[in-house]
Formats: C-alpha cells, structure tokens, sequence
C-alpha cells in the first residue's frame, strides 16, 4: 500500500462525486427527507426516539451500498481498472481510496440527518452522540464494503441495482427493526445472528436506550468492523491484475 | 549486452478466449527504439496481443517477456504505457483531472501534466469534462495517459482511428520523436497506410503472423504495389501452400 496513491484516489473519487451534482444532492436530501417523514408518520415522539436511532444506522448502509456497487462496476466495466491494475496501484490503495472518499461522503450525509433530528425533530437521544456517529459511519462503512463486493458478480448497472433488494432487503426483515429478533422463530433467530445489518440495528438500539457505551455496543462495533474488513479483503480477491 | 537485447521477445504465445484459441502459438521480437506496426482486420487478435505485452491477459502456455522482465511483473508497471482502443478514462472527470490523478499513480511528475496535453493538442480542452468531448478528442485523452511518466515502451491500440489527417500526421511525428528517444512503440492499426509509417510490421491474421518485416521489404518479397496488395498476396500465399 502507499499512502500518496490511496490519497490521491481518494481526491479522485471526491472530484467526481463533486461533478455530480444530483447523486450528492440525493446522498444528503434522501435520508433527512425519510427520517422527516418517519417523524411525522409516528405522530409519537416516543416511537420516533426508538426507531429513529435504528433507521440512521440502516440508511447510510443502504446509500453507500448502492453507490458504491455502481462506481466500481463502472470501473470495472469502463476499462479504468483494467488500467489501473497495468499500473504501480495496489488493489488496497483502491479499496481504501474509496473507503476514505465514501466514508466522508457518509459522515457528511450522517451529520446532515443527525442535525435535523436532533433539532427539528426533536429526537430524544439516550446514549452519546459520539458513539451515534461512530456506528453510522461504521454502517456506511459496511454498506460500502458489501457493495464493493457485490459488483465483482454484476455484470451490468441493472444487475448491480438488483443486488440492493437480493442483499438488503432480507437483512431489513431480520435485522429486528420489524419484529424483535427474540420474537422470532428459532431459525431465523439464527439466520439474523449471522448477517451484519443485525449488530448495525443492535448497536443503534443500544445507544438509543442506553446512556453507557455497553458491552452489547462494543460488540456490535467489533462484529461490523470485523464484517466490513471481511467483505473488502474478499473485494480485493475480486480485483484481477490478469483477466480473460 | 542489456540494450542490444530486444524490448519484446514473445515465444510460442497462445491464448484461449471463451473455449477457443485465439493466438496459435506467436513468436516475435521488437528490438528497442523501433515503432512497430501491428496490422491485420479485425478480430485477428491484435488487441490480444497488446494486452499480454502488458500483462492483462491471461495466457494458455508461452513466454512473454517485456524490456528483460516477464510480462506483468511488478517493476514494469511504471515503465510500460498502455492505452487501449476504447478509452479507460473517468467520463466525469476533466481532462486535466484524469491526468493528475494518474500521473500520482505513476508517480510522475506534476509537470507532466501539461506535457502530454500539449502533446496529444488538447490545450484547448484542458479543463472539459471527458465526457462531453468529441470520439478523437476522447481517444486522445485516453493516449495521454500512456505518454505520462517515462514509459521505456509504448503499447497503442489503435490509437489514430477517427481522427483527421493532421492530427493523425502529427501523433506519427510525435512517436517518430519517442523513438528517438529510444522508446519502443507497439501500435496497432488496420489502416494500411499507416503501415508505412512504421518500421516495422506484424501483419496479422486469425491469431497468426503472416509476416515480420519492414514495410519495403515486405513490398518488395510480395511484388505488390503496395502494403494492402502485398497483404492480400500473402494470405493467398499461405493458402496456397499447405505446409
């Protein structure tokens, strides 16, 4: 890895989010606009304080998923990375460019939300603000992570969207946002514990519940840090210098 | 002696592409400081060719051996440019843009830059996004990028198609001028008369070399008038004796 060439992606990556307009307006308005709306469908600021915290862990996950899915797909298929991989890069240097760029990306759209909930919304935080960021941006991280990942096995832009319903989805259901995981059969109970969205929700309900950084949270934190190096340690093994 | 030794030594290359060989066993060199042309219609596996010189390409069996090094090695990454026929630049990125950030991969210097947007006459287009250039603006863009740093070899593929005559004379100028200077240039084209700006040719056919020479020499051999004619007398050669 060298540090001038990560950075030196990472400018890269943010110039072209810079040129583009719409998907940053949509990166920042999208996920303000979906908590606005949850407030004012709950009618219930104390349903609100619950659920809030939960959602601002599952939305940056999302986005950056997405995102991140096309940009590398595009790299992938616009013959970018072909050149890049012909030159002095290292496959982490690209990894981490674009954790670094999507990661304050992130950081930009969680302050934006958190801003607006804790203000206007009136949200009732429990446990810190500072651990509130740290799992965010931890989630952004992850969707960002799996994303990379996922678009090794898109081949084009309309499969690489699919993945986020295939992916997503599913995790949405069992990650206990709907129905608390204890609730559930026992199965699926299992099947939750596996999949990261669940310690991204877990760790969201503990700092909305709790005033302490708990032992439940630091384990949430390690569990999706460890998921998040995980995915982009099997995106670089997706990364090919030599191809058919 | 290191520089006698030719910048491309290709032994016995075959390569398999969806379940079919696509280069039946090609053995070349290119000696340094020569432009050599690599011509034949498309689909010959021209394209092949230029992506296991830069190591790209995932060959079946041979050698494949770049300025002393095997194809693809780590220490040629910096001394290899390649630029492919369909350009592998950001679209949302502005010329100048694309340029800095690959110059900080390549490490070369900032002054490059501007270097090579002088060189490939896209002063005037500095600070457009890539996206909104014309097809031969683009394609030169996407040339510069393999002109930064100091590449001891050029790899272009196809780098002059649908540009006008002026442009495509003074990119010829321009890599007469890297020969020059002792780097070697591999280009591709399937316009003939670019052939004879060469110094030498591998004309290509259906994952085969059906000839190795300079432009002259491959004339005169065939009789031919010129290089269009002496390529068709060729195939007609090969056809006609089986062995």
């Amino acid at each position: 890895m060298n540090l001038a060439i990560t950075l030196a992606t990472t400018r890269r990556i943010l110039a072209q989010l810079r040129h583009d307009h719409r998907t940053v307006a949509l990166l920042i308005v999208v996920p303000s606009l979906l908590m606005i709306l949850l407030r004012y469908v709950f009618q219930r600021q104390e349903a609100f304080d619950r659920l809030g915290p939960m959602l601002l862990g599952l939305f940056p996950f999302v986005v950056m998923f997405v995102v991140t899915s096309v940009a590398t797909l595009r790299e992938r298929t616009g013959g970018t990375l072909e050149r890049l991989m012909s030159m002095p890069l290292g496959k982490l240097d690209l990894l981490v460019g674009y954790a670094l760029a999507f990661g304050l990306a992130a950081l930009v759209q969680v302050g934006v939300v958190l801003v607006i909930s804790l203000t206007w919304l009136g949200l009732d935080l429990t446990g810190s603000l500072a651990s509130l960021v740290l799992v965010a941006v931890l989630d952004a991280l992850l969707g960002m992570a799996l994303g990379l990942f996922a678009s090794a096995f898109a081949r084009t832009e309309f499969q690489a969207v699919q993945f986020m319903p295939a992916l997503v989805l599913p995790q949405t259901l069992l990650c206990g946002l709907i129905i608390p995981r204890d609730q559930m059969a026992g199965w699926l109970e299992a099947l939750s514990r596996v999949l990261p969205l669940t310690y991204a929700v877990q760790g969201m309900q503990e700092i909305s519940t709790r005033p302490r950084f708990t032992g439940t949270l630091a384990t949430d934190v390690a569990v999706i840090a460890a998921f998040t190096v995980a995915a982009l340690l099997l995106g670089a093994a997706t990364l090919r210098r030599r191809t058919v | 002696m290191m520089s006698s030794s030719p910048a491309v030594r290709v032994r016995d290359l075959r390569v398999v592409r969806g379940g079919r060989e696509v280069l039946h066993g090609l053995s070349f060199d290119v000696p340094r400081g020569r432009v050599v042309g690599l011509l034949g219609p498309s689909g010959c596996g021209k394209t092949t060719v230029m992506r296991a010189l830069v190591g790209v390409q995932i060959v079946r069996s041979g050698q494949v051996t770049v300025l002393g090094e095997e194809a693809g090695s780590p220490g040629l990454r910096d001394r290899v440019g390649y630029a492919t026929q369909a350009p592998a630049v950001y679209g949302d990125l502005t010329v100048a843009e694309n340029l800095r950030y690959f110059a900080s991969v390549l490490r070369a210097p900032r002054g490059d830059v501007d270097r090579v947007i002088e060189e490939v006459g896209l002063t005037g287009n500095r600070d457009q996004p890539v996206g909104t250039l014309s097809g031969g603006q683009h394609s030169r863009a996407n040339l510069a990028v393999a002109l930064l740093g100091s590449p001891e070899l050029l790899v272009l593929d196809e780098p002059t198609v649908g540009l006008d005559p002026v442009l495509r004379r003074e990119l010829w100028t321009l890599f007469r001028e890297l020969a020059g200077r002792g780097v070697t240039l591999v280009v591709s084209s399937h316009v003939m008369d670019e052939a004879g700006r060469t110094d030498r040719l591998l004309l290509m056919r259906e994952g085969r070399i059906l000839a190795d020479g300079a432009p002259a020499e491959l004339r005169e051999r065939t009789g031919a008038a010129d290089l269009e004619e002496a390529f068709l007398r060729l195939i007609d050669e090969t056809a006609g004796s089986p062995a």
